[in-house]
């Protein structure tokens, strides 16, 4: 095993850089180590939500927790059809619909937590999110839907979906993110006004990379409550709704959340 | 109308498009578009109809119209029916067979190559198993030039890749001098810019380009930003330090525009890159990216499947003779390509497709994390490639993107496929390389000294 004498250089980057080798080959240590990075990777992709734990700290957090699955059947078919993850089954969509106009399914904005491409993104980072968002959604005068909808198998659109059937004006999905090597665990949020089937993703807002090591549920959260806000000010989202919340918020309140450059 | 009768079944496929889309391989990407066999049978059958379309059906028989597509005006009237001779009489069956006869050597390949369209490559190599397509490739050979030499016999290139992910000029150079110490670069040192602004581009470009004269490197540099981006520079005073021209291209208009590109723009790119005459060796200036499913993704792909999409992305790369054609073949995720198995066909597919093409190509041998793949498939994939003779590999430190979040094949890789098939570098670099005591007489990598001058580059940086 040979040992790279610039070693030193990996102070200035996080790539996989001066590995040393093996023959021609990455020696043993960072070979498993890669692998398993991957596997963590792949868990995230592949192991099923667990929704009861998600449940239980919803209701903890005052809100009631509403399961829905997907048009596409498993694993499988939700990665190779992105178009089926985007509708309800006819199970949900009777469940939603059994919701409208009822107090529990009433509100200006509908949360929806999707499984997406990492569950372990969305076990680890939903709950501690909605207690930062809910209480300044509040603030902000938002009536938010006291029912809150658990997806499998869900791509972002199925969010719209729900929205529509509640005649919600904003719906709001928190969803795995495609995790990378080194990053697994990391939530997206999408936001769309009057959400309908068939919405483009360039009419939605997206907070990306919500993670400890990322963008803070803190500073997610003062972010959602700015473009929900703005979003139905202004009757849209998408491309023409510019994040402008760092500099829009004039008490300082990102400084506050966001970790010091 | 096209059929085959199977026992009591018959088969019918309405027109051409549909005929090649039932004769695909199974793939995620053309079930995803309905455009896929609905049984095993069904796509033996269309392979054997196939089997005995005439190849001249392909020159009648516009896939996409030719009043609303350049891709295809491009391929019917830059056909040279000369060129096409050899083969004009032979069906898509009878050209599996011519390919993989001694008729068809290296030179006649050679001379092929502009009397072949995309369409008949792709009906080809739909009735190809993996070794014809490996067998086949090997024998094109695709030479090109600006200060390295690409494509020769005996040779692999890579393009050392050495993203980060906000382009902090340190990172990279870590990167990319990483590389270097491992016999990485030689098709191109080629940047993925986290941010797409003129200013970043500029500034990429003059990272690269202050190493190379450093140290005298024979190497072309590159930012992947979009094309008008790297055109806004290349109208600057004075002129960016720009060797290649980037842009991801795909195979029909429509995807193009997509893409915010048009022929008329690359066009313009290429005499930009060209008039600065920076190519000492060659005036190759340009380096595309291509891959199965991006027409499917930007909804325009006109009903046909995404290999003879794929294929018809060549047709737009040949008109600019570019240095480097590179497929990224698993980076668009299982909804197009599931698994190791199909991104290992694909990406022989590509390979052998654009050499008979007559393009110079590479291969992107990668998979994300959400497609049923490990490196077990990338290794795989890799060694049939280098039996297939393929131009350049990617170089990524330890196989893993930080940036783009994928992952690739590693200096190592290339490194283990140089020792397995005893290929070495493009022979400019190979001799920078020894020079600097790199890789020694006789092509190993020695183990550098803390005293390799590479090292003193960044060693005041704080």
């Amino acid at each position: 095993m040979n040992a790279d004498p610039w070693q030193s250089l990996r102070r200035f980057t996080t790539a996989r850089i001066a590995l040393g080798r093996a023959g021609h080959a990455v020696p043993v240590d960072e070979v498993l180590r890669f692998q398993l990075a991957h596997a963590q990777a792949r868990d995230a992709v592949l192991q099923p939500l667990d929704f009861a734990p998600l449940a239980a700290g919803l209701h903890a957090l005052g809100c009631n927790a509403v399961e829905l699955h997907s048009q596409a059947a498993d694993r499988a078919a939700y990665l190779k059809r992105p178009d089926h993850g985007r509708l309800l089954d006819a199970p949900s969509q009777a469940r939603v619909a059994a919701l409208r106009g009822t107090p529990a399914g009433s509100g200006e904005l509908v949360f929806v937590v999707g499984d997406g491409l990492s569950a372990i993104a969305v076990a680890g980072q939903t709950l501690p999110l909605l207690a930062e968002a809910l209480p300044r959604l509040a603030a902000a005068g938002i009536a938010v839907c006291p029912s809150v909808f658990l997806a499998r198998q869900a791509r972002v659109a199925l969010a719209d979906a729900v929205g529509e059937c509640l005649g919600a004006r904003l719906a709001v999905i928190l969803i795995g993110e495609r995790p990378g090597l080194s990053a697994p665990d990391s939530l997206g949020i999408y936001l769309t006004f009057a959400p309908q089937a068939g919405r483009q993703n360039a009419e939605r807002n997206c907070i990306s990379n919500v993670r400890t090591a990322g963008l803070s549920h803190a500073a997610a959260a003062v972010k959602l409550t700015w473009l929900a806000r703005e979003a139905l000010r202004l009757g849209l989202s998408g491309v023409e709704l510019k994040d402008c919340s760092d500099a829009a918020l004039p008490d300082g309140a990102m400084a506050a959340v966001l970790p010091a450059q | 109308m096209y059929m085959h009768t199977v026992g009591i079944r018959r088969y019918r496929f309405a027109d051409l498009q549909t005929l090649l889309a039932r004769a695909s391989p199974e793939r995620s990407g053309d079930q995803l578009a309905g455009v896929a066999a609905s049984c095993a049978e069904e796509r033996a059958a269309a392979c054997l109809a196939l089997a005995e379309v005439p190849l001249r059906h392909f020159l009648e028989q516009p896939l996409v119209p030719y009043e609303v597509d350049e891709v295809t005006r491009l391929i019917l009237d830059s056909h040279d029916a000369a060129a096409f001779a050899p083969v004009a009489s032979l069906s898509v069956g009878e050209l599996r067979d011519w390919l993989l006869g001694p008729l068809a050597d290296t030179a006649a390949l050679a001379a092929l190559a502009p009397g072949l369209t995309p369409e008949m490559v792709a009906a080809v190599s739909k009735l190809m198993r993996n070794q014809d397509l490996i067998a086949v490739a090997r024998k094109c050979r695709v030479l090109t030039r600006f200060r390295t030499t690409i494509g020769l016999p005996g040779r692999l290139a890579t393009r050392l890749q050495p993203n980060h992910p906000t382009d902090d000029p340190r990172g990279i150079l870590a990167a990319v001098l990483d590389g270097l110490l491992q016999a990485s670069g030689d098709a191109v040192i080629g940047i993925n810019p986290a941010s797409d602004s003129p200013a970043a581009t500029r500034t990429l470009l003059g990272l690269l380009d202050d190493l190379r004269q450093a140290y005298q490197i024979p190497m072309q540099s590159c930012v992947l930003a979009h094309v008008t981006t790297q055109l806004r520079i290349l109208e600057q005073e004075p002129a960016a330090p720009l060797d290649l021209v980037f842009q991801s291209i795909a195979g029909t208009e429509a995807a193009n525009r997509g893409f915010g590109i048009s022929l008329a723009v690359l066009q313009e790119a290429l005499d930009a890159a060209r008039s600065l005459r920076r190519g000492t060796l060659g005036d190759n200036v340009m380096y595309f990216e291509t891959g199965q499913g991006s027409a499917l993704s930007a909804e325009a792909h006109h009903g046909l499947d995404q290999q003879t999409c794929e294929a018809r992305a060549y047709a737009v790369a040949r008109r600019f003779e570019p240095l480097l054609v590179n497929s990224v073949v698993g980076f668009i995720g299982p909804e197009y390509l599931y698994d190791g198995k199909q991104i290992m066909r694909a990406g022989l597919e590509d390979h052998c497709c654009g050499k008979l093409l007559g393009l110079p190509m590479g291969v992107d041998i990668c998979y994300t994390n959400h497609a049923e793949a490990d490196q077990n498939d990338m290794d795989t994939l890799l060694t049939l490639l280098g039996v297939a003779g393929v131009n350049f590999i990617m170089g990524v430190p330890g196989a893993d993107d930080i940036m783009l979040n994928y992952q690739s094949t590693s200096f190592h890789d290339a490194a283990y496929l140089r020792a397995v098939l005893g290929l070495r570098p493009a022979p400019e670099f190979e001799a920078w390389l020894q020079r600097l005591g790199i890789l020694s007489a006789d092509g190993c990598l020695t183990a550098p000294g803390p005293a390799s001058p590479l090292l003193g580059y960044l060693a005041e940086a704080p």
